[in-house]
This record gives structure tokens, sequence and C-alpha cells, in this order.
């Protein structure tokens, strides 16, 4: 009785692997690797293209900007996602930058936090070990808790070069991903963290700087001064396969800047 | 027909040579890679600058690669989990091995199982969810994510196997030293401790020394717990392990800082290939003993 059972269950097991194979590639496949901060967007165009393209596979890993540069770089997925503009080091190498949409950096504190609002200046010193207190800004008594990114995040990379931190940014944590930080921030009433505009929930609160408040519009008009272009990478001189640039097409096109919008991000198109 | 046979044996004997030897083949290449890779950087930095350095900033405009925070982290890490996890595991396993009723043991045998089998993502994310804020709110520190936090998650996680491996070497103790301690007029526990734990040491080592080596080891729970800031350890700071250090670099990393990594990877094995040496040690000299 137990042996024909197990063998049932075997082949089942057996026929159960076989399914995953008649699904395969009669629409192509388009990869895409690279920036946590752009997966509300990529997510939301790539729903929508599968939705309407049925036979097309569509993947993100989210790595992180630098780990994206580099998998395009070396052929490991088609569009490389960044949240940051391509350094001269990383042009000189071969890959083109296409802007897809701007986002903005919220700075993010917990809920419980009285403080709302802070100047570029206060946030820069806080960064770097001058401000160690809440209360010297108008906060409770309490020590400062700095949150940041590993150093190939696009999102430090964008903060730091706008705040004039670079180096010199003593954080306590170096998260891996934009969720670590919003998770960790929303854990902790002392944190102070910087992420995406596009991924914040209502877990933090995103404090306005210098008295402009993150949102679309002010990240469009350029008065919400953090803020960074999604860019998406290519190999320059190889062409992508056919359904990686119908993709590739569509998400820069006029018809996807709603699907942008609604994710969060200030569509470039 | 006897001729047919011999060949028959001597194919198999053959297929499990080779068998055996894809095993020492991976290992050769992994060993060979690894060096290979990791002392152009170790020769470009110079070794002593590596090895004793004491800031890591490979990323700043001017790099520099020392890795004695790591070493020193990996360190501490691991030796605050053996003197939180040795203790516990030890008792638990006397209790186990010698006092415990047949139903209780097969109940906390089949909890000691499980608690062998969880992924270390899973420990990492409950420390990440539980434990952080906990010891945040505990020892009043700003942020909970330190060394202590590794430390305790890294104690759970060796438990198992210094159990497992404590209880069979408790369990493998001749009977007769046991009665004839007891005939003697010693009460059980002074026998427990006096006889059977001196007797089973050979083993006990070497469950200490499987807990280091899984200790040592660890990547993903660590990485959720510690914070990740390539300080100087320090109980509540934030801190990055030798694997860490590997793990959250190596996707993004190019030119100087890539072979730096790899050579923090030829460290982690060197000490890896120590502990296991000693291991080594402590089996043989069980076998004999």
């Amino acid at each position: 009785m137990k042996k024909i059972i197990s063998l049932l269950i075997i082949g089942v097991m057996a026929v159960a692997m076989l399914a995953g194979c008649g699904v395969k590639n009669s629409g192509g496949t388009v990869s895409t690797d690279g920036s946590t901060s752009m997966e509300k967007v990529i997510g939301a165009l790539g729903e929508s293209y599968m939705a309407e393209n049925k036979n097309v596979i569509f993947t993100y890993n989210p790595t992180g900007s630098g780990s994206g540069i580099k998998a395009v770089l070396e052929g490991r997925c088609d569009i490389g996602l960044s949240s940051r503009s391509l350094k001269d080091e990383e042009k000189a190498n071969g890959l083109k930058e296409t802007v897809l949409a701007y986002d903005g950096i919220a700075i993010i504190v917990n809920p419980a936090n009285p403080v709302s609002d802070l100047s570029l200046e206060q946030i820069a010193s806080i960064y770097t070990g001058d401000i160690t207190n809440w209360k010297d800004i108008g906060g409770n008594d309490a020590k400062i808790v700095l949150i940041g990114r590993e150093a190939g995040s696009g999102t430090r990379d964008g903060f730091e070069s706008i705040t004039g931190t670079e180096d010199a940014c003593k954080y306590r944590q170096e998260l891996t991903s934009t969720g670590d930080v919003i998770t960790t921030v929303s854990q902790n009433p002392d944190a102070i963290g910087y992420a995406s505009l596009a991924s914040v929930k209502d877990s933090v609160k995103a404090l306005s700087v210098g008295g402009v408040n993150p949102s679309e519009s002010t990240v469009k008009d350029g008065s919400y001064v953090i803020q960074r272009p999604f860019v998406l990478v290519t190999k320059e001189g190889t062409a992508l396969s056919e359904t990686a640039q119908k993709f590739f097409d569509y998400i820069t096109s006029a018809d996807a800047a709603g699907i942008i919008s609604a994710a969060g991000a200030v569509a470039a198109n | 027909m006897k001729g047919n046979k011999k060949t028959f044996e001597t194919a198999v004997h053959g297929v499990f040579l080779i068998l055996g030897l894809v095993t020492v083949c991976c290992v050769l290449l992994i060993t060979v890679y690894l060096i290979i890779s990791g002392i152009p950087a170790m020769h470009e930095i110079g070794l002593i600058e590596f090895l004793f350095g004491t800031t890591w900033a490979s990323t700043a405009a001017e790099p520099s690669y020392g890795i004695l925070p790591f070493i020193l982290t990996s360190v501490y890490g691991t030796a605050g989990a053996i003197v939180i996890g040795v203790p516990i595991g030890f008792m638990t396993a006397v209790y186990l091995a010698k006092v415990a009723p047949p139903k209780v043991k097969t109940l906390m045998e089949s909890a000691v199982s499980l608690l062998a089998g969880i992924p270390s993502v899973v420990y990492g994310l409950v420390g990440m969810l539980v434990l952080v804020p906990g010891i945040r709110k505990m020892f009043h520190v700003p942020d909970g994510a330190s060394l202590l936090a590794a430390i305790i998650v890294l104690a759970i996680m060796i438990l198992p196997s210094i159990i497992k491996v404590s209880v069979t070497a408790l369990e493998a103790v001749p009977k007769e030293y046991e009665d004839a301690s007891l005939a003697l007029g010693a009460t059980p526990v002074e026998t427990y401790f006096k006889v059977s734990v001196p007797a089973a040491k050979s083993g006990i080592a070497a469950a200490v020394v499987l807990g280091v080596g899984r200790a040592i080891g660890e990547a993903m729970a660590v990485m959720m717990v510690s914070g990740n800031a390539a300080n100087m350890p320090s109980l509540f700071q934030s801190v990055r392990f030798l694997t860490t250090a590997v793990a959250s670099e190596m996707s993004y990393s190019g030119g100087l800082q890539r072979e730096a990594l790899f050579s923090i990877a030829l460290v982690l094995f060197l000490f890896i290939m120590l502990i296991n040496a000693t291991l080594h040690f402590f089996l043989k000299r069980n076998k004999e003993g």
C-alpha cells in the first residue's frame, strides 16, 4: 500500500514538473535587473505590457542600481535599471542611458516623530554627524539613528551628491533595498532615512525639505530639490532582442506616461 | 563466469572512485580559484595594510581596504555565540542523554531537529522584526541592530549542532563507567559531570568546533540584524562580518574592490580550513580515546 502511494506521488510530481515546459517562450522574454527604487514603476509597466501581450514573460530582479548596471554590462539581462545617471567610466564602457522618469528621494522619519520639515543644510549636517540629537532640530530628546543604503545604491548616490555628503555620511545601518530602509525607519521612532518617493507608504512620514512637500508636481517643476532620474541602461552598439526592444519602446512612449505617474514617479515623456 | 564477476567488481570500484574524486575535485577547484583570485589584491594593497588596516572604504574617492574590523567582528561574534550557545547546548545535551524521561526526550529531540532545519533567512527575519526592536527597548540604545543581536541569533543557530553531537558523544560512553561510579557511592549528578562528560570530551569538543564552523560562515541571518556599517566591533555598535562584507558588495563591485572581496573570501576560507583541521584532530582523538 505504502509503495503504491509513494509511486503515485512521485508520478504526479514528475508530471507536474513538466507543466512548466509548455508555457515557454512563444512570445519571448524581457529581463530587467537593478534598482530597487524602481520596483513599483517597472512592475506596473511590466504588468500592463504582459496584459496586452499575452505571450511575453517579463522579469525584474531587484539587486540595486550598481548591480543592475554591472548585469547589463556583462550581458546577464536585457535592460538594466538605475536610479542615478551613469558615471563617465560606465559610459566609456559602452553603456547608454535613457531617462524613463524622475523620482523624488523622500527623507523619511517614523510617524511618531514630531519633526516634519528640515532644510537641506540640516539634513546634510545630520548625516555627517554634526547634529546628533533630535532636540537640536525641534524633536524629542533622543539620539538620531541614521539609516542609509549600500555603496552601490542609486538612491544613496543621488542623496549624497545633492546634499554634498559624499564619503562623509556616518550611517548606523547600511541596508540593501528601498523596502528595508522603509521597514527599519517604521520600526524605530528615532530613525531617519531616505527612500524613493514612489515607494513610500503610510508606515513612514516623508519630511518636507525647505518647506517644499515631496510630491509628483514639486518633483516635476524642480522645487523639490532631492530628486534623481530613473534610467534605463542598455549596451551601446548591441541591438536588443525583438521582445526587449518592443518593451523598451513601449515604456518610453507617451502611452506609458499614465502608468508611470500612477506608480508615483514623473514621466520623462 | 569468474572473469565476468571480477571485471564487474573492478568496474563498480572504478565508478565509486570516480564519484569520490568528484568531491575532491570540487574542493580543489574552489581552493585553487580562491587562491588565484585572492592573492593579487593582497599583493597590491599590501598584506599588512590589508589584514591589519582598520578602515574599509572601498567606494570612497581615496579607497582603503583594511579588513581588521571584519576579522575582529567575525571572531568576537563567533566567540560570543560560543559563550552563550555552548553552556546551554551542553546542559541540554546532558539532560537529554542522561536525565530526561523517554517521552520528554523524544519531544525535545524533535524540537531540536526542527530548530536545525529552519533556514537562516527565517532566523534573520525573526531577528529583524522581534530581536532588534527588543534590544532597542531593553537596553535603551538608539538602535538595536548590533553585534549583540548577531551574537544571539548565531547562538540559537548553533544550538542544534552542539546538542545533537554532544548527545551522541554522551550516549556513547560505556555504561560500565557510570555503573562503577554509582556503585562506589557517587550521586547521579556527580557521575554525569565527573565521569560521563570527561569520557565524552572529545565528542563534545567536536560539537563545539562544528558550532564554530557554522557561526563563522553565516551570512544571511547576520546581514539582517547586524547593521552592516564597517566599524570596529563593539557590543551595541553596528558591525559587518567577513561574510556580509563579501555578500553586500559583490554584486556591483569592479576592479580592485572586487579583487579585495575575493581576498576577504580567501581569508574566510583559511579560517574555516583551520577550524576543519581542528575538528579532524578532535575526531581522531575521539576514535583513539
